[in-house]
Formats: C-alpha cells, sequence, structure tokens
C-alpha cells in the first residue's frame, strides 16, 4: 500500500505546521484513507554536517592507518580542542577512510544518534584516543550503498541532494538536508480509490479532510492539451476487447534524444523513491517509477534503437510466450493485452505485458542515449486478469486495476522527459505521439436533496454544490426535474469510481463528514421472533449442555485420514464430498460429511491434554455432494426466477447435524464412590435426549456401522428412516483417535429430527385422578429377542385387553441372565401402571390387562411368564 | 418397671394423700428426663398400679355418701396428672426430635458435583445473545447455506468478477462436481455473511429487518488474532426512508448491548461494493490496551441500488442499511481473550471457564 514521505505530500498541499506522520494519519482516516503503519525517521538524534579541521594518519600494528581527526561540528556541539588546548573548539573523531581531508565538509554522527538499523554511536576510547563520534558512509547513513568512502559533501552532492550550499554549515542538521528526519505514513487505499495511489491523490484527500491549500501537480499546459505532432508509429490494434472495452483507449510516446547513460538520479529522488518502498535503479527508471508515485501514472521508457516501428498494442495469439524481466518464461493467454514493436514482422516482438510488466530487450541500458517514453491507458479489467493470470501484481498494474486518470498521459510522460533532461542532459524532441480516444467522462445528474434523504443530514444547496465543486466535479446549473432540482455533475476524470448518484451522496458525507451524521434508532415493523426451528436448536444444545456435554467447535476441513480413523470403507457414500480448489492443508481438501470427522479430532486433542473423562458435543453443518455447477450472472439486474431458482438448487445440501463423543467416566468419581463409567447407553440417551428436547418420536434398533461397535451400536430413525447412529466405538477407532477405552459417541440429522416432530401444537389427555393399580410381569424368553420387542409386545397386549386402553406407563425394570434360567435365555421384569380415565379399575379388569400382556409377549415373542 | 415395691393403698378420702400423690407424680415427671424416664414416671404415677388408679379403684368400695367427694377429688388429681404427663411428652418429644436433627448434621461443604457439568461454546452463547438483540428489538433472524454460491457471495452483492475487492477476499473456492478439470464450480465457502441479504430480499416481504449471525470462511493462516473460519453478524434493515442516521443509531443501540451504558460508536468512510455510501465502523473501547481508544468493530453502510436491483427490488422505493462485524472480535474483547487458538482449539477448559458469564 502507498507510503507517504511528509516531505514530498508538502510539495502538493501546504500541510499544517508541527503536522506528523500521527497528525496526518488523523487527518486522513477521516476521509477513508486507512493508517497502515508509520515508518518513523531512519535517523534520530544529532546528526550534523561538520568541517574536517585537521586530519592526522596514524599507520597501525596492523599495517592499516587511522585518521585522527580534529572536525568543527558547529558551536552547540563543539568542545575544546582534544589535540591543542588553545586549538579551535571541535570534536576529535577516529575515522578508517581515505577519500576525505581537513577542510572538507562531512556528516558526523555525534553520541547519541541512532543510525538507520539500529546502530546506536556513543563516544568510545580507540586506537589511544577518544573518538566522539563517527563520520558517516553513504551505506551508514542508509542511503545508497556505496562504502568505499566517507560521504564529503562536495559541490555534486550537494546538488544532488538538492541542498542549498549556504546551509551546509558546521553544526546544520544533517537529517533534514539529507531528507532523513522524514516520517513516512503508510496508508490503506480501498479498491476504489486508485487515484489515492499517487501523491497529486493523498494531496487532494488531506485538502478536503483540512481546507489546506492544494494545487493539482498533473494541471496540463496549453501544450499538453494541443494535438501531438506524432512521432514514433503506435497502433493501438485491439481486436478481442474485454466487455466491449478496448485494451488501450490511449498510448502517449515521446522520444528524447541524447541522453547522458551516466548520470545518476538526483539524491533526493533517490531518497524519495526509498522511502516509498522503491528500489533506484538508474535515471530512466527512477524517474519514471518517481512520476508514478508522484502523479499515478505508470510509464515505461524503452531504448529507442532497439525498437522497430510501429509499435502494436494487441491481444496474445494462441500459444505465444514471453519471458518477463523477472526470467520467468510465461505462456500467454489470448486476454492478455501486449505491447509490441515490428522487429521480425509487423507487432510480432512481445515487449511487454501491458500495464503489467516490460520484457528485457528493449529495456534502457547503461549506454542508452535515445529514449521513447510510454505513458498509457489501459482498460482496468485486462490488466487486473493479466497480472492475476501470471501472479504480478506490479506497481504499475495495481495502479491500472484501480483505474488510471485518462487525462493524465501527456502530463505524466512530459514531466518524465523533463526530469530525464534535468539531470540526463539531452532534449525532449518534437516526436510526440498521443493516439487513441479516452472514454467521455461520466455526468451524473443529482437531485440536490438526495444526500440528506441518504445520509439523514440536513445539507444545504450550497454544501452539496461546494462539495462537487471541491472534489473536481464540472457542474451544471441547477434545474428542476420531476419536482426535484437538480444538478448535472461531470465527475473528474481521476475519479472513475464516481457513477451514479449515490456515490455522490457519500463523497458529499465524506467531505462534510461523517461526524455530522446522528443517531437514530429505526422501529421495526412488528417481528414473528425466532423460527421453531431456531428455537428447537437453541434448546438442544441447552439440554445437552445441561446434561453435562460440553459444546465445542471444530472446521469443517478433513481428508483421507480423518475418515481411516473413523473406519470408513472405501465404498463408503459418505466419502462423496465436495472439495476445495485452495485448501489450507493439502491433507484437508474436504468438506466433512460428518461432524464425527473432526469432533473426534477435538476428542483426541482434549484427551492429549489430560482430559480423561470427556463428554462433548457440537451442533454443525454438514455438505452432502450433491449440487450442480452453479451460474453466477453479472449483479445489478435481476436475474430471473428461472436463474435464481437454478442457482439455489445448485448449491449442495448442508444439513445441521449433531454430534457428541464421550470417554471416561460419564459420572465422576468422588467421596461417594467410584463413579460411573460412559457406555453405549450414554450415547443413546443423548439422542433419545434430543429427540425428546424437539419432539420427535424415534426408534432405535441394532445396527453396524462405523465408526461403532458391531455390536453395541444404535441406528435412530424417524418414520422409517435412518437419521442417525449411537453407540459404542469400535475399538479400533478408539485407538485411532486415542481415547480412552471403550468411548461412545453419537451423531444424528438434526434438521430431519426437527422437521419429524409434529408441527401442529400437540393436544393434551386429562389427568386422571382415579386410583393407581401397579402390576409387575417378569418374562423368560429366548436371548435373541430385544427389549424393544418385549416390551413393544407389553405395551399391546396391556393396551387392547378388555380394559381397554388403561396403560399410563410401562417401565422395564430388570435384567435377568444366569443359572436359575436355561442357556441362550433371559429374564425381562417390567413395572405396568395402569389407571382408568374416568373409574377405578375392578379386579377383573385388572387380571385382564395382565393377561392380555402375557399372551402377547408369548405370541410374539415366545415369552414366558416367570414363575 | 424398677418400682415394683407394693405402694400402700392410698385412701380416696385422704385429701393430703390424694395432694402428695399429685405432687410426687409431677415432681417425677418434672424430673424425667428423657421419653423413658417419662415412661417410668408415668407407670409409677400414671399407670394402673399407681396409688391415686388404686385411690381410683378404692372409690367403688365407699359409702355411698362418700363417693361424690372422692370421685371429685380423684378425678381432679388425676386429670391433674395426666395433664402434666402430656404437656411434658411434648416438651421431651420435641427434645429427641432437635437431638436427631442434631445428630444427622453432615458437612455440607462436601463437593456436590456428581454428574458431569457441561457448557455452551462462547461462540455459540454470544450469537445467540446477539440475536435476541435484534429479536427484541422486532427483527428476524435470517439464515444462508456456508457453502455458497458465487452469485449470492459477490455478483448479487455488487462485486463484478473482477473487481479488486472480490480479489482481495480470500476466497476458498470449491472444485466442480465433475471433477477438477471440469471448470469453475460457481460455489465457494461464503466469505462473509452478506450473501444473506441477498438471500433474505428474495425470500421475504418488504419490509425486511434481519439480523444473521454464522460461520464464515477466508484463507487466512490462523494466528492469534485470525482464523480462516470465523463467525460475523450481519445486518440488514431494508424500509422506506431509511436513512444513515438510522444505522448509526442501530449500532449505538447494539454497541450498548454488548458493551454497556458508556459504549457507543464512529463511523469513517470506507468502501465495500455492496453499499454506498461506506463506513468502517469504530467502537470506543475503554479497555483498550494503552488506553481508551478506538477500535474497528465492523463495516457498514447505505445498501448499494445495484444489490437491490439484483435481487428485484426498487431502488427508487426502498433503501437501507446493512453492517457487518465479527463474532470472534466481539467475544475477544468483551472476555479479554487473547489468543483465537482458546476460541477454535475446542479445548473444553475454554467453554466451561466462560459458562454463566453476562
Amino acid at each position: 500500500m502507498p507510503r507517504i514521505p511528509l516531505t514530498w505530500l508538502g510539495e502538493h498541499v501546504a500541510l499544517r505546521p508541527g503536522t506528523t506522520a500521527e497528525t496526518l494519519a488523523a487527518d486522513l482516516v477521516k476521509v477513508g484513507l486507512e493508517e497502515e503503519e508509520i515508518h518513523g525517521a531512519q535517523v534520530t538524534g544529532p546528526l550534523v554536517v561538520g568541517r574536517v579541521l585537521t586530519e592526522v594518519g596514524e599507520p597501525q600494528k596492523n599495517g592499516k592507518t587511522i585518521h585522527w581527526c580534529t572536525v568543527d561540528v558547529g558551536p552547540q556541539h563543539n568542545e575544546a580542542n582534544p589535540v591543542d588546548p588553545a586549538g579551535p573548539p571541535s570534536r576529535g573523531i577516529i575515522c578508517g577512510a581515505h577519500n576525505f581531508g581537513a577542510g572538507d565538509l562531512v556528516v558526523v554522527a555525534l553520541p547519541g544518534t541512532t543510525l538507520p538499523g539500529g546502530f546506536h554511536i556513543t563516544a568510545r576510547k580507540t586506537y589511544g584516543h577518544v573518538s566522539d563520534g563517527m563520520i558517516c558512509s553513504v551505506r551508514e547513513l542508509g542511503i545508497g550503498d556505496d562504502h568505499t568512502g566517507i560521504l564529503v559533501l562536495d559541490d555534486d552532492v550537494m546538488a544532488r541532494y538538492g541542498m542549498d550550499p549556504a546551509a551546509v554549515v558546521p553544526g546544520a542538521d544533517a537529517r533534514t538536508l539529507l531528507g532523513l528526519a522524514d516520517e513516512v505514513l503508510e496508508i490503506n487505499v480501498t479498491p476504489d480509490r486508485g487515484y489515492c495511489f499517487s501523491m497529486r491523490g493523498v494531496a487532494r484527500e488531506y485538502s478536503h479532510s483540512t481546507g489546506a491549500e492544494f494545487t493539482d501537480p498533473a494541471l496540463p499546459t496549453a501544450a499538453d492539451l494541443a494535438p501531438a505532432p506524432g512521432g514514433f508509429a503506435v497502433e493501438p490494434a485491439d481486436e478481442a476487447p474485454i466487455h466491449g472495452v478496448p485494451g488501450c483507449d490511449r498510448f502517449v510516446a515521446q522520444v528524447v534524444r541524447g541522453v547522458d547513460p551516466t548520470r545518476p538520479s538526483p539524491g533526493w529522488m533517490q531518497r524519495r523513491l526509498t522511502q516509498a518502498g522503491m528500489r533506484p535503479i538508474s535515471l530512466a527508471v527512477d524517474v519514471t517509477n518517481y512520476v508514478m508515485l508522484d502523479l499515478g501514472q505508470p510509464l515505461h521508457a524503452y531504448d529507442l534503437a532497439s525498437l522497430v516501428a510501429p509499435i502494436v498494442v494487441r491481444r496474445a495469439a494462441p500459444g505465444e510466450t514471453l519471458t518477463t524481466l523477472d526470467d520467468v518464461t510465461r505462456r500467454l493467454d489470448p486476454e492478455d493485452l501486449l505491447i509490441t514493436d515490428s522487429a521480425g514482422g509487423h507487432g510480432s516482438r512481445i515487449l511487454g505485458l501491458a500495464g503489467v510488466m516490460g520484457g528485457a530487450e528493449t529495456e534502457v541500458t547503461a549506454v542508452t542515449t535515445d529514449l521513447l517514453i510510454e505513458g498509457a491507458h489501459f482498460d482496468p479489467i485486462t490488466v487486473a486478469r493479466t497480472s492475476r493470470r501470471h501472479k504480478l501484481p506490479s506497481e504499475a498494474a495495481k495502479r491500472f486495476e484501480r483505474g488510471v486518470d485518462p487525462q493524465l498521459q501527456r502530463v505524466a510522460v512530459r514531466r518524465c522527459a523533463e526530469l530525464i533532461t534535468t539531470y540526463g542532459g539531452g532534449q525532449i524532441t518534437d516526436e510526440l505521439t498521443d493516439v487513441g480516444s479516452p472514454v467521455e467522462q461520466v455526468t451524473i445528474t443529482l437531485p440536490l436533496d438526495l444526500p440528506e434523504r441518504v445520509v439523514g443530514v440536513a445539507y444545504t444547496a450550497d454544501e452539496v454544490l461546494g462539495t462537487l465543486r471541491a472534489l473536481g466535479c464540472g457542474l451544471g446549473e441547477v434545474r428542476a426535474e420531476g419536482g426535484r432540482d437538480v444538478v448535472d455533475a461531470t465527475v473528474p476524470s481521476w475519479r472513475p469510481d464516481l457513477q451514479m448518484p449515490v456515490d455522490l451522496v457519500e463523497e458529499v458525507a465524506r467531505l462534510t463528514g461523517y461526524d455530522r451524521i446522528g443517531s437514530v434508532l429505526p422501529t421495526a415493523p412488528a417481528g414473528r421472533g425466532f423460527t421453531h426451528a431456531q428455537r428447537m436448536r437453541r434448546r438442544v444444545a441447552d439440554a445437552l449442555a445441561d446434561a453435562g456435554l460440553v459444546e465445542t467447535l471444530s472446521y469443517p476441513f478433513v481428508g483421507a485420514a480423518e475418515m481411516d480413523a473413523l473406519g470408513w470403507p472405501a465404498e463408503d457414500p459418505r466419502r462423496r464430498t465436495v472439495r476445495l480448489v485452495n485448501p489450507l492443508a493439502e491433507t484437508q481438501p474436504e468438506l466433512r460429511t460428518a461432524v464425527l470427522l473432526t469432533l473426534g479430532q477435538t476428542a483426541r486433542r482434549n484427551v492429549s491434554r489430560g482430559q480423561s473423562d470427556l463428554a462433548i458435543f457440537e451442533v454443525g453443518l454438514v455438505t452432502v455432494a450433491d449440487g450442480a455447477a452453479a451460474e453466477a450472472p453479472t449483479g445489478g439486474v435481476y436475474p430471473g426466477d428461472d436463474v435464481v431458482a437454478k442457482i439455489r438448487a445448485a448449491v449442495p445440501t448442508q444439513p445441521r447435524h449433531v454430534a457428541g463423543v464421550l470417554a471416561g467416566r460419564r459420572e465422576p468419581a468422588g467421596w461417594w464412590g467410584a463413579g460411573r463409567p460412559a457406555d453405549h447407553t450414554d450415547a443413546i440417551e443423548a439422542v433419545r435426549l434430543v429427540a425428546r428436547t424437539v419432539g420427535a418420536a424415534v426408534e432405535v434398533r441394532a445396527a453396524d456401522a462405523m465408526p461403532w461397535h458391531p455390536g453395541r451400536c444404535a441406528e435412530v430413525l424417524v418414520d422409517g428412516r435412518v437419521i442417525g447412529h449411537a453407540g459404542e466405538l469400535h475399538p479400533s477407532v478408539v485407538g485411532a483417535l486415542d481415547l480412552p477405552p471403550r468411548a461412545v459417541a453419537f451423531e444424528v440429522d438434526l434438521d430431519a429430527l426437527i422437521d419429524a416432530a409434529p408441527d401442529a401444537p400437540r393436544q393434551a389427555v386429562p389427568v386422571s385422578t382415579f386410583p393407581l393399580a401397579k402390576e409387575d410381569l417378569a418374562f423368560v424368553v429366548d436371548a435373541s429377542v430385544t427389549a424393544a420387542e418385549l416390551t413393544e409386545a407389553v405395551r399391546t397386549g396391556a393396551t387392547t385387553s378388555v380394559a381397554g386402553d388403561v396403560l399410563e406407563d410401562l417401565r422395564l425394570f430388570d435384567v435377568y441372565t444366569g443359572a436359575q434360567l436355561g442357556t441362550g435365555t433371559k429374564s425381562l421384569a417390567f413395572a405396568l401402571r395402569l389407571r382408568a380415565a374416568d373409574r377405578t379399575l375392578t379386579n377383573d379388569e385388572i387380571v385382564a390387562v395382565r393377561e392380555s400382556a402375557v399372551a402377547e409377549a408369548a405370541r410374539r415373542c415366545g415369552a414366558v411368564l416367570r414363575s | 418397671m424398677s418400682d415394683q415395691t407394693p405402694v400402700p393403698a392410698l385412701s380416696p378420702l385422704d385429701a393430703e394423700g390424694v395432694q402428695a400423690a399429685v405432687d410426687a407424680a409431677l415432681a417425677a415427671f418434672a424430673a424425667a428426663e428423657d421419653l423413658d424416664a417419662l415412661k417410668e414416671a408415668r407407670i409409677a404415677h400414671a399407670g394402673d398400679r399407681s396409688p391415686l388408679a388404686l385411690a381410683n379403684r378404692g372409690i367403688g368400695g365407699l359409702a355411698h355418701t362418700d363417693k361424690a367427694e372422692a370421685g371429685k377429688r380423684v378425678g381432679a388429681a388425676r386429670g391433674r396428672v395426666n395433664q402434666a404427663l402430656a404437656a411434658r411428652t411434648v416438651e421431651l418429644e420435641a427434645d429427641r426430635d432437635a437431638r436427631v436433627l442434631r445428630e444427622e448434621s453432615v458437612d455440607v461443604t462436601l463437593p456436590s458435583d456428581r454428574g458431569a457439568t457441561g457448557a455452551r461454546h462462547p461462540i455459540s452463547w454470544i450469537q445467540e445473545r446477539i440475536a435476541d438483540f435484534f429479536v427484541g428489538m422486532g427483527w428476524e433472524i435470517a439464515e444462508g447455506p456456508e457453502l455458497e454460491a458465487e452469485w449470492f457471495n459477490f455478483d448479487a452483492l455488487n462485486f463484478g468478477v473482477d473487481h479488486p475487492a472480490r480479489q482481495m477476499q480470500d476466497t476458498f473456492f470449491v472444485e466442480h462436481p465433475e471433477g477438477p478439470d471440469a471448470g469453475a464450480s460457481g460455489l465457494v465457502l461464503r466469505t462473509h455473511t452478506s450473501p444473506v441479504q441477498a438471500r433474505s430480499l428474495l425470500e421475504r416481504e418488504l419490509p425486511v429487518y434481519v439480523a444473521c449471525p454464522g460461520r464464515t470462511f477466508r484463507t487466512d493462516e490462523l494466528d492469534a488474532s485470525h482464523s480462516p473460519v470465523f463467525h460475523q453478524v450481519e445486518g440488514l434493515a431494508i424500509d422506506k426512508g431509511l436513512t444513515m442516521a438510522h444505522l448509526q443509531g442501530t449500532l449505538d443501540h447494539f454497541a450498548r448491548a454488548m458493551f454497556g451504558p458508556e459504549a457507543r460508536t464512529r463511523l469513517r468512510p470506507s468502501f465495500f461494493p455492496f453499499t454506498e455510501p461506506s463506513a468502517e465502523m469504530d467502537l470506543w473501547f475503554p479497555q483498550k490496551k494503552g488506553g481508551p481508544g478506538w477500535i474497528e468493530w465492523g463495516g457498514c453502510g447505505m445498501v448499494n441500488p445495484n444489490v437491490l436491483r439484483s435481487v428485484g427490488v426498487d431502488p427508487d422505493l426502498y433503501q437501507g442499511f446493512a453492517f457487518g462485524m465479527g463474532i470472534e472480535r466481539t467475544l475477544m474483547l468483551r472476555h479479554g481473550i487473547a489468543d483465537m487458538y482458546d476460541i477454535v482449539e475446542g479445548d473444553v477448559r475454554f467453554s466451561l471457564q466462560l459458562e454463566g458469564t453476562i
């Protein structure tokens, strides 16, 4: 994101006195430019100009010669002369470099200075002297790579850094002279505000925020507006525009001749580039980058001698490749827009990816004297796609994809040519090409009351019009339309984001300040509260928590390892999943089809952290791989009921499941006893609890499904459909998940349970106050008969006697196997509570119920009453 | 039966003797310290062989003229004795009952947690609390799928295919159902709860006031303050005449509900494709590290007319606002949670420690 050196910004807009990066950030955030980071001054402390007074070479035993110097660092810093007390006040400094002598002006870091990289300067004793500071090299100051000698402030250097020689005197603050005291504010620019990727744009925003005077540095001169005489031939030849927008709607090219290729870019420019986060390279490259950072127009400088006219801007042909500056050979896509020249045929040599990155062949080199400077305007979508496709988020692409001012090219190219010739010599020739016709500027008709209607602040017409003017809009006369005052506002060329009346509303609100917006609580119409399903889901989670289970959450990402851990066979339909294109972890590219896949891992983590008694549950969505590919029509217009229905239908089913894992003790040990280990009944009871909570009737029967123990697994049904399982986990699963032995688990489709519950209010049965009759029945049955079968038989028998349905409650209270019974048999005992709604039961009736129950149990299950 | 020695017969005519027997009985009852002692005293002084009983029996043998007086005397005496016995019995039974309860006392500070302790996950209950807040204002709670059509997640919300904002969302893309080479699936893990805006406007009658807490996904690496799977709450109000002032009012009210009566919010300009004007919402946070200050809480704005058009709502008739904030962030701020790992790892100790907080 853009870095704004304060001193650079201050060239375009009058910063308030005392502005720091922090106050600048506060001013900019009001207009929507957020602070990303503050980069403080590179050097702190007394870094001053010094004049070397004396310099004595002192050969050392190691063969080196060090220099013992006295340096005048200005009256405010000088002390008594360390060599000769009668000599002029100064500081004594040891220096190892040889490229200077007495009389030279140098940069001295006095004790207390911190140089780039956190290098703190103190007075220290060395080579038999006290060195009271350091004479600095370019590299030590962090303004270049040169470490061959110290920085001598001669005329050349002063000119290179733009210093006023009169100000370069002993004691002067070298941080200011070298720009090392500058603070830099890095800002976060939202995607709609491409123009803020320039000092020009940020300066304008600062002016909006503070009212400070702003001078647009990109105002065109008369020459910039005059038709170009024509120069190097350029042909925009886009035969496959995206969305009908030409890839290049403007191309300006200026020839500059006779530049001295050995001349470096000025020090001040290098410093600003560095502060803005770019590396200085050469005069031509630095100037193009500098103008881009300053005005927002990406530029490119070609070695004119290596170009063959005409330049052709075209889409890539299938199969074409390009080796970009980063030495990567890229297969081009027919959507890529290319800058080509005609070496080897018309438009046949690729120079670069338009607006993204140049190629090596026509780069400016160390011997280039004649340049062609390109300033073009490219289609944001074309550049964005190419930049993304080739993963080249260049500085140019960042700006083009957000929208570059289509009126800026002539100004920027001129400015670039001027800077190159100023610092590199040579001439700006009259070979100036300007082809293409940029898009017309948008005119928006704004009802003057719209800002108030949307924002709720009573803006005056003057405020609205004044804001639009400050933005740079061209305004027509206020006129009446449909009974409202409206104004036609032509939006400035640098604001392609302004397209609709509400875009201007935001500008009015933004520039007059969001702090003017009031605070009014709206009154919603009467709502219907939570839906039934919403209420039930909350009750289920609360019920499980009340029953002693802890709710946890997990990511829904899984892979083969998680499915293997649950022992799912290879052909298990639950292995059919929706897969991610770009998963976080390559081993977990799939979306879970069961909550236990990830809840099992949660259980493992808890156990590994010492939670040996564990009861956890999770309520969450699983994804069924039953979707189709979904259309994605363009927004901004209703695509029609059919299309919307198809889009909805393409989204895979995502039922909400509830699952739990219990391990170790279900009831804790304590002073009352040893506690009780969790077993399959706890898992099954959790499911029954969930079903009771939502009011659904479930059936439980034996099943065999991984990850459960084949003999201790129940499937849960509603209306004959299996909606979940519960029971003890298979020992291999317990092992794979590192759980305590005999851990149990459940998982049910909560949506299905809620759907299965009756949605009409249940009707109450009157509470009978007639006397209760209790009957106990113990049966002997074959061991293969299930409790559910026998219970059902007893219930049917007990409710169909001549006494009618008088069974108030039926409860299985004992199971017995043992020596008193035959092998292969068991005894189940039931307690019956009988009560009629309308009478006291007679003894005969009670006997009838009993006999009917016994008969039915015998008929269905071969049960014999235990004697 | 300690005292079996024959008692000299007491004559029913012996007024002094009868009085002495009464006195002796009352003294014996009073002296009895427990129900056993009282029982002995009862047998001795009010039993069948007690002097008064014997005297009573002796009345039958008296001369007719003496019977009335003797009967009256002995009857009154026995009445006093029985009354005293009954009173003492009540006293001693009360003593005994009190002693039994004293003896049954236990250490009430012994652990009482015989059952396992459960808890909801804080992310769950704070979402429910947020839902309660909005339902309390008459809003309804809307829902949508986590694996969502790109059209709902992006296009309908005015994120064009090439919009930089769409690229900035760090989206999890989903493979085509027919395999990785079959092209784009048009499905993503929703990057925000905002697709529920489009779904709600398609499904519901206007005006619409809905909130949607839910799970969202972005391809961020998990660290102390970010999670690739996180939760947001979306708010959407579309009606006639809603303005940014109503947005600010709703946010202020919500902030107070979450962070107490001193809480307030501030809007500052920002950009989202689905709102215009757009704003970042800051929350005044007195507990901020390094001193009270504003911290970012969410994004919001007036729903972009293009979004309304996408779902067939006429933006000339209806307008409104939308906002979204991070649930994890809200939870972390409210409860001083420093590390995102605690929220996402599923360690039961995290859920248990915040159980029962407001």
